[in-house]
């Protein structure tokens, strides 16, 4: 008889065993996704504190792996808020720990991704990370670590403390890994261009294994407001969050219960809605029962009179700091943006942000260039498949005076608490129609302001042409006349010049 | 004949022909100098303004004109392309210099008036020609192709480094090509009473070796096909000067029919121009019916000579004489086409023998 053996497995193991949809699929893609996770963090860790980000980040290589594939070792510096020595392991070694499960607009999300990236190094060199970080004080500390992929738990190989000398603070990586750099370059590369795009106050340096340098210098140190921390709105919540609202809650009435713990409820509308759905507002929430539970999140879902969520735990990059972004890594001719107001889908408040950029060193190559954002991330993979491009193919451009054979980049940028991906992958957005409809409007806005200008600049173009025409041929006229006509000296042609110059001419 | 006359005529005319380009220059520069952007007028040249003139038995020009004003920015190029080739028109005539439409295509590169490509110098050629009346052969400007004339006429040259050399047609057998020197020429004298225009080179040849030209009395002329401006308007002048009748004999279809006609009676491309035109002249062979009458050996009419047998059948130039439509129908009635050279059936000399002084006489 056959044995059918059961196993709990840990979440390290879970996603180590599921890297796919992580990003970490093939040696290209992983060196790219490690360079990545760990650049948003960093980025992350340096605007919670609203500081210029500084980040330079080192790929060298080690030796090689297979005929394809080499080790690498990355090291990712920055200039962010550091990591309090207790955590330090469990946030480089422990996955699903994090300190972004809270309400408000982050790079990360998951408590993931720095360590996946660490975990496949681990699991392809079987080399320990090194983790340096100091939040400013008066010591530095050093960790090397190894992950325990059965128990989900680092394993210390190392621990150092140093003396802060210098008051440093930010966080140091390191770790080695096998990839494909070669393969990556291109992404990668691209990847440090777009996030310079959507970052422009941050200085970005990398060293590739060949020891190229690239640079992207900061245009600016101003910064986008850091986002606020909120509550759930009503519309956005599912029954786990409402049990573990109930769990810690120390209210114990349902009035106060949604009053607290719920972003835009206050006595009024709590009050109105425990009628509507016919909840005593006396009830203690730890006495609800699972059933009840559900029924409360479908009336919350039901129940119209909720306000909107605010968008203060946005943090859009804000039309002026785009425009700096696309000017400085683009390069363009002529650039419009716009921010859409706030919207919501399913209670979760997002921006659109848009720019269309025109010329310059645009290439002009048979069809739009398209850059796509979520909270200051690009996003390199799965175009096809992302709304923004949805969008942007669904549009009426010649409205626009608008062709693909234009030198054209267009940027879309939503911004969200929780920004609608498609994959733990975070490489395109899902097809809402709420994002669509904002992201259609955002467009259409600035494809208006770029008729403007491509009708004033064919304008001046078609003048400019114009009396060229004359200018060049009226000379013309008047030598070869006065030679036919056996004069000295050809006409004066000033006046006529300036009569096509001041009134224009027929026919034009 | 009083060849002084003749002589002082191509004279006359190149001083006519300087005056003229010398005028509009003038013109132009005068409008400019008062301030005001220059304008040229001419007859219109587009279909609905050529009309077929039963008088001079030709196409001419009706009274629409066109305007090109170096006001508008669309004509601008072109008038200016038109007073450059005026100039240069100009210096070709006054230092009696000749250039191919190809030559002058390529000299406007140096002024930096360059031409799209040989298309459009073309046409400004012939808005010079409509704008002043003359051909193009009087502003020394020929085509490439060139056809060839043989018989007794003694020419006289205008050509400079030529100037009143003489030369007689017969010299050469291959025959002298009428070519920018030939076509300037004074004719001296000829003992010939009537020229025959034969479309192609062979039988060209052959007539000169059965010394049509003696046994006939005639100034033999290749046309080469549909015959260039300038051999037509040679023909013309041998008619005009001279007073020889003209005969034209080409292949039995409606392309030679046509070779003939253009010789008379000129073409719609030229309606701008006199002088090109020899109304008098006469088609005296391969008809359609010389086809039936001397059991010709011929190929079947295809589709695109059909086709070219209505179009010329409602031709106003068509309808002047009987004898076209009656050959129009002919072809339309037997759907064959022969050739000159068919005439060899009845060996080398019958043509020469029997067929040319039959026709001869009865186009007479
Ligand atoms: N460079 C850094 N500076 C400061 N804190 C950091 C840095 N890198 C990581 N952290 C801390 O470690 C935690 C875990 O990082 P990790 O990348 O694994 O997950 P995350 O960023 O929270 O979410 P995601 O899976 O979306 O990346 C972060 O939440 C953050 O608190
Ligand atoms: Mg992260």
């Amino acid at each position: 008889m056959a044995q059918v053996t059961f196993e709990e497995i840990s979440a390290s193991d879970f996603f180590y065993r599921n890297r796919d949809i992580a990003g970490f699929t093939n040696p290209t893609r992983a060196i790219f996704a490690a360079v990545r996770e760990l650049v948003e963090n960093s980025l992350d860790a340096a605007e919670s504190l609203k500081i210029p980000p500084e980040i330079y980040v080192r790929l060298s290589f080690e030796g090689e792996a297979s005929k394809e594939t080499q080790i690498y070792k990355l090291r990712v510096e920055d200039n962010g808020i550091g990591v309090p020595p207790r955590h330090i392991p469990s946030a480089f070694g422990q996955v699903l720990f994090g300190s972004k499960y809270k309400l408000k607009q982050q790079r990360g999300t998951f408590g993931l991704g720095g360590k996946m990236a660490i975990l496949y190094g681990q699991i392809t060199t079987h080399q320990p990370a090194t983790i340096i970080s100091s939040t400013g004080m008066s010591k530095i500390y050093m960790y090397k670590l190894l992950i325990d992929i059965q128990r989900n738990r680092p394993i210390i190989l190392d621990r150092k403390v140093f003396l802060n000398k210098e008051g440093w603070r930010g966080t140091i990586v390191e770790f080695s890994l096998e990839g494909d750099y070669l393969r990556a370059m291109p992404k990668i590369l691209e990847y440090f261009k777009q996030t310079a795009m959507v970052n422009p106050y941050a200085n970005l340096t990398f060293v590739d294994p060949k020891g190229r340098l690239y640079k992207f210098i900061r245009a600016t140190t101003v910064m986008p407001d850091p986002p606020k921390e909120t509550l759930p709105h009503p519309y956005g919540v599912d029954v786990e969050l409402l049990q573990r609202l109930i769990q810690i809650t120390p209210y114990k009435n349902m009035l106060e219960f949604l009053k607290n713990h719920f972003h835009r409820v206050g006595e009024i509308t709590a009050t109105k809605f425990l009628e509507f759905s016919g909840i005593s507002p006396s009830k203690n929430p730890k006495r609800l029962s699972h059933e009840e539970i559900v029924r409360l999140m479908h009336m919350l879902k039901k129940f119209k009179e909720f306000l909107p969520p605010d968008a203060s735990c946005l943090s859009p990059l804000g039309e002026e700091l785009l425009k700096t972004g696309v000017l400085k890594e683009l390069k363009p001719e002529f650039v419009a943006v716009h921010q859409r107001k706030p919207a919501t889908y399913a209670g979760h408040p997002f921006i659109v942000e848009v720019a269309i950029a025109y010329g310059g060193e645009i290439p002009q190559r048979g069809g739009f260039l398209i850059y796509r954002f979520a909270n200051r991330i690009p996003l390199l993979y799965d175009e096809a498949s992302d709304v923004s491009v949805k969008v942007i193919n669904a549009m009426n451009w010649r409205r626009y005076k608008v062709s693909p054979d234009m030198p054209i980049a267009i940027v879309v940028h939503i911004c969200s608490t929780k920004v609608p991906y498609k994959t733990v992958g975070k490489e395109f957005i899902a097809d809402r129609p709420e994002v669509r409809r904002e992201i259609a409007n955002g467009l259409r806005e600035v494809a208006r302001q770029i008729q403007r200008f491509l009708t004033r600049r064919e304008h001046v173009d078609r003048e400019r042409k114009r009396l060229g025409v004359f200018s060049k041929y009226l000379p013309k006229i008047a030598h070869f006349s006065a030679k036919l006509a056996g004069k000295e000296k050809p006409p004066d042609i000033e006046k006529l010049l300036r009569s096509v110059k001041r009134f224009g001419a027929e026919g034009v | 004949m009083e060849p002084k006359e003749y002589r002082s005529s191509i004279m006359e005319r190149r001083k006519e022909v300087l005056a003229s380009l010398g005028n509009l220059g003038a013109k132009i520069y005068e409008q400019i100098d008062r301030g005001f952007f220059p304008s040229i007028e001419m007859p219109s040249r587009s279909t609905e303004n050529i009309y077929y003139d039963p008088k001079f038995r030709q196409y001419i020009l009706g009274d629409k004109r066109v305007k090109r004003s170096a006001r508008n920015i669309r004509h601008l190029k072109p008038f200016a392309q038109l007073v450059w080739t005026a100039l240069f028109s100009y210096e070709l005539t006054s230092q009696r210099k000749t250039s191919t439409l190809r030559d002058v295509y390529y000299s406007a590169q140096a002024y930096e008036m360059t031409f799209k490509d040989q298309q459009e110098s073309n046409n400004i050629i012939t808005d010079l020609e409509t704008v002043l009346g003359f051909s193009r052969e009087d502003f020394n400007i020929f085509p490439e192709e060139r056809s060839a004339v043989f018989g007794d006429l003694t020419i006289s040259y205008t050509v400079p480094g030529y100037e009143g050399k003489t030369l007689n047609l017969t010299s050469h057998p291959d025959g002298v090509m009428i070519g920018p020197a030939l076509t300037s020429a004074d004719f001296v004298e000829t003992s010939a009473d009537k020229v025959i225009a034969i479309e192609k080179g062979g039988l060209f040849t052959r007539f000169i070796e059965e010394n049509v030209h003696k046994k006939f009395n005639a100034i033999l002329v290749l046309t080469a096909g549909q015959a260039p401006r300038a051999t037509r308007h040679f023909i013309g002048r041998l008619n005009r000067e001279l007073r020889l009748p003209v005969y034209v004999f080409t292949d039995g279809d409606p392309w030679g029919m046509h070779i003939a006609m253009v010789i008379i009676s000129g073409s719609a491309n030229a309606a701008h121009l006199r002088d090109l035109t020899t109304p008098d002249a006469k088609w005296s062979g391969v008809w359609a019916t010389d086809i039936v009458n001397y059991k010709l050996p011929t190929d079947p009419l295809d589709e695109i000579d059909m086709k070219r047998l209505y179009e010329l059948q409602k031709d106003p130039r068509y309808k002047e004489d009987p004898l076209w439509q009656r050959e129009i129908k002919t072809f339309m009635k037997i759907k064959r086409k022969a050739e000159q050279e068919a005439f060899s059936r009845y060996g080398l000399t019958y043509i020469v023998d029997e067929y040319l002084p039959a026709k001869l006489e009865e186009t007479k």
